[in-house]
């Protein structure tokens, strides 16, 4: 009876705590249903799908083309990547092989991405620690590295600027000069953040030894990226199957033994010097752009040559160069002819062409009208690429129709994600946010 | 007796207005420093008649909004406790300064005038009384909200503040034992004497009780890299459930307290108002020179010096705070504990032997 009584005293009750989807670290995305024993976690539970807009159904109601813009839409802090991979799956469907120099383009711009990706993801980290500082150096960092980006493609979130057979433009002039440029700052910018983190003891005593996932677990769930290597198993897909031109680039893959926060953030930060040696062979090798020899006189303004065209008055007319509205910059003969197939089929002719000829005006409208468009034959294909957060594949089913019949990702973040609650029980309610910042989840490509 | 309360009235008023001001303008300095040293150009862009002076102006500004946004209390919060609960935070925040002296004492037409709102003998004492008080309004705030996050932000509130507090309490020691005094006043005079030229400050005379009795302030005031109450990314804070100008009161409280730590830094170990080799009379330069002054002047040279260093403490704790990444609860008690607590019980061992030795 006494034993009874006490015991009802000293009973104690785990709270519950719901954190996010409202809640500043879970970017508004994610559910996080805590049992807590005092600050100790006891389970967690995982609840994702607030950002789910249906991608893999929308790529199925338009032309293969018209996915791009949604893939940008995937990982939106690396979108080139996804850009690329699915560009490189529909390539593989219909056996295509983009041109050398297109093929140099897309490793650069995957590259520079990654590095972004990975300064988003260690800032982040950095800043839900309380180190505010280091992040916003990140983001200087990142902003240098999305001017060229935006320099490129135009945009610096919604790129778009893969396409099935090539890629939108060339590279700009002074690209690579600028490039070298912006990396020895990116370099500075890093070993400044270095400084600050890594010989920093509160921060290295919040990370180390928490979030620890082992190897066969990090395997059994098909964790890949980072977050697979930071525990020891070597694994990446630019080395395990390469694809592009990564095999002519000298490059190592950063590996952790531990598989805790800490591990995670070295490997990141390696992967990321790793990058931009990277960028620098890419861009030692890359063959040279187009060569203008073809041109003559000065240029036509695009309504001039139209109606010239229209008139039957098209002597010389296929040397001359488009005046173009700003806002088609880079579709202009001499930012396409060295990035994209020879394939007229498959890619978008210059505005020489639509506007000069009428072979290229049927190849514009055969390209963009409902209904036409690029046509793989029928089969599949799963195609992998490393993306910033791991395996980043596409598997793509055609019935050779216009339409992909289905588009499936496999999205890097997802398995992580699967396995978040395993990594977080035991740990503290505030080992949580670092944990799930190191994660780099990001939710367009998890929730799809 | 009517001067006498005259002269305490002005001196409050004073003392009142100096804390509230700089706090006010903390958060200013906050936004401007952080800028500066994150690569960005911070507030800009409150402006009075086109004035923006640098965005001086933000804290008014930022007081206006506070003031006019709607007070909510949650449906199932203790109104009471939930209203009480700034009120207290700031009260004491407040009341801490009384003890604080700002200026040495003199006689004016025949009147002792303490530059001293409360000129008690135990002021030390009253001044961590008060400072442990403030956490009821903490955790008044944690556990009326009826808020699981500022319950978690109430819990580690006041374990940090209970741990810590203890710490400062034990790291001043050194100092009360070697001026045999706790009225502040007496601190900051002893503090005045010279070993060869070196003014005897408690910064040189106990180093170690310095540095532990800084990074305890630091957990006081909760803020980075002790800001676990807060947490803004984890827990968010014992706060949450606070809108309008009932948050800006925790706010302001926080900043008061980096105001009260600077102040009591500069108290104990910075020698107050004292400037070196500045006597009652003037200056006497140890390479001879001498500048003599009135005494007025002496005593306002040492109000604006111990503004000055108080400015510089509130620089330096704001320093550190944009620098460093928060600890975590576990870290934070066993720094608490296991390492400050026996490094000031051995810093009082020490400091006794070499008193007895000596």
């Amino acid at each position: 009876m006494q034993t009874q009584e006490k015991e009802k005293q000293t009973e104690t009750r785990h709270m519950l705590l719901n954190v996010g989807p409202s809640h500043p670290a879970m970017h508004g995305v994610i559910r996080f249903i805590f049992e807590l024993d005092g600050e100790t976690i006891v389970s967690a539970d995982t609840e994702i799908g607030y950002l789910h807009r249906g991608f893999e159904k929308m790529c199925e109601v338009g032309p293969y083309n018209q996915a791009i813009p949604y893939t940008d839409r995937l990982n939106y802090v690396s979108p080139l990547i996804n850009n690329f991979a699915y560009c490189l799956a529909v390539e593989k469907l219909m056996g295509l092989k983009v041109t050398e120099r297109c093929q140099y383009i897309r490793v650069i711009m995957s590259e520079i991405s990654r590095v972004t990706d990975h300064l988003t993801c260690i800032g982040a980290t950095a800043m839900e620690l309380g180190a505010f500082t280091a992040f916003l150096y990140m983001m200087k960092a990142r902003e240098f590295l999305y001017e060229l980006v935006e320099q490129v493609t135009g945009a610096r979130l919604t790129v778009s600027y893969g396409r099935v057979g090539g890629v939108k433009a060339d590279l700009p002039e002074g690209f690579a000069d600028q490039t070298r440029q912006v990396l020895k700052e990116v370099r500075k910018v890093l070993k400044e953040v270095d400084k600050l983190l890594s010989r920093n003891r509160i921060f290295v005593d919040r990370v180390k030894g928490v979030g620890v996932i082992s190897k066969e677990d990090a395997i059994a769930y098909g964790i890949t990226g980072p977050f697979l290597r930071s525990t020891g198993v070597n694994y990446d897909v630019r080395k395990a199957q390469p694809y592009l031109i990564y095999d002519r680039l000298k490059f190592e893959i950063p590996l952790g033994t531990n598989g805790d926060n800490l591990d995670r953030y070295y490997v990141r930060m390696e992967e990321m010097e790793q990058s931009m040696i990277m960028i620098e062979q890419a861009l030692d090798q890359i063959p040279p752009g187009v060569v203008r020899i073809h041109e003559q006189g000065e240029p036509m303004v695009a309504a001039q040559m139209v109606d010239e065209a229209k008139m039957g008055r098209i002597a010389g007319i296929a040397q001359r160069n488009v005046l173009l509205d700003p806002t088609l910059q880079g579709s202009t003969k001499g930012f396409h002819e060295k990035v994209n197939v020879e394939d007229k089929k498959t890619v978008l002719p210059p505005k020489e062409a639509t506007y000069g000829n009428i072979e290229g005006l049927m190849n514009h409208f055969k390209w963009v009208m409902f209904g036409h468009g690029i046509r793989p034959p029928k089969g599949e294909v799963y195609f992998p690429v490393e993306g910033a957060n791991g395996e980043l594949g596409f598997y793509i089913v055609s019935d050779g129709t216009e339409r992909p019949y289905r588009v499936r990702v496999r999205p890097p973040c997802f398995p992580i994600m699967a396995a978040i609650g395993k990594v977080l029980e035991g740990g503290m309610m505030a080992d949580v946010v670092p944990t799930f910042g190191s994660v780099n989840m990001i939710a367009g490509e998890l929730d799809r | 007796m009517y001067f006498d309360i005259i002269i305490k009235i002005i001196l409050t008023g004073v003392v009142l207005g100096g804390a509230l001001n700089l706090a006010g303008l903390l958060t200013w300095v906050e936004r401007k420093q952080s800028a500066v040293m994150q690569d960005r150009i911070g507030a800009n862009r409150a402006s009075l008649f086109g004035l923006r002076i640098l965005g001086l102006f933000h804290p008014l500004a930022d007081m206006l909004k506070l003031i006019l946004k709607e007070d909510f209390t949650p449906r199932y919060a203790h109104k009471i406790l939930h209203a009480l609960a700034p009120f207290v935070s700031v009260f004491f925040a407040l009341i801490a300064f009384a003890a604080i002296p700002i200026g040495n004492d003199f006689a004016w037409r025949g009147h002792a005038i303490h530059l001293q709102v409360a000129h008690i003998n135990v002021g030390l004492l009253y001044i961590l009384s008060v400072m442990s008080m403030g956490v009821y309004g903490v955790v008044l705030a944690g556990f009326a909200s009826n808020n699981n996050y500022s319950f978690l932000g109430g819990l580690r509130a006041s374990s940090q503040m209970i741990s810590y507090e203890i710490t400062m309490g034990v790291s001043i020691m050194g100092i009360v034992m070697m001026d045999g005094s706790l009225n502040l006043q007496n601190i900051v005079q002893a503090q005045g004497q010279y070993w060869h030229h070196l003014p005897l400050w408690g910064i040189f005379l106990q180093p170690v009780s310095f540095f532990l009795f800084l990074t305890a302030a630091m957990a006081e005031t909760k803020r980075t890299p002790f800001d676990l109450p807060e947490g803004e990314s984890e827990i968010i804070g014992y706060f949450v459930e606070y809108s309008g100008m009932k948050f800006g009161m925790f706010f302001l409280t926080d900043f008061l307290e980096t105001v009260l730590a600077s102040a009591l830094l500069t108290t104990l170990f910075l020698g107050g108002w004292q400037i070196p080799y500045l006597f009652h009379d003037g200056f006497h330069f140890p390479w001879g020179t001498v500048w003599i002054m009135a005494q007025p002047w002496v005593i306002l040279l040492g109000v604006i010096a111990f503004s000055i260093k108080v400015i510089f403490f509130c620089w330096f704790l704001m320093m550190i705070r944009w620098t460093l990444p928060r600890f975590r609860y576990d870290q934070l008690m066993r720094l608490g504990w296991k390492i400050m607590l026996p490094i000031s019980l051995i810093n009082i061992l020490v400091t006794g032997l070499v008193m007895v030795l000596l």
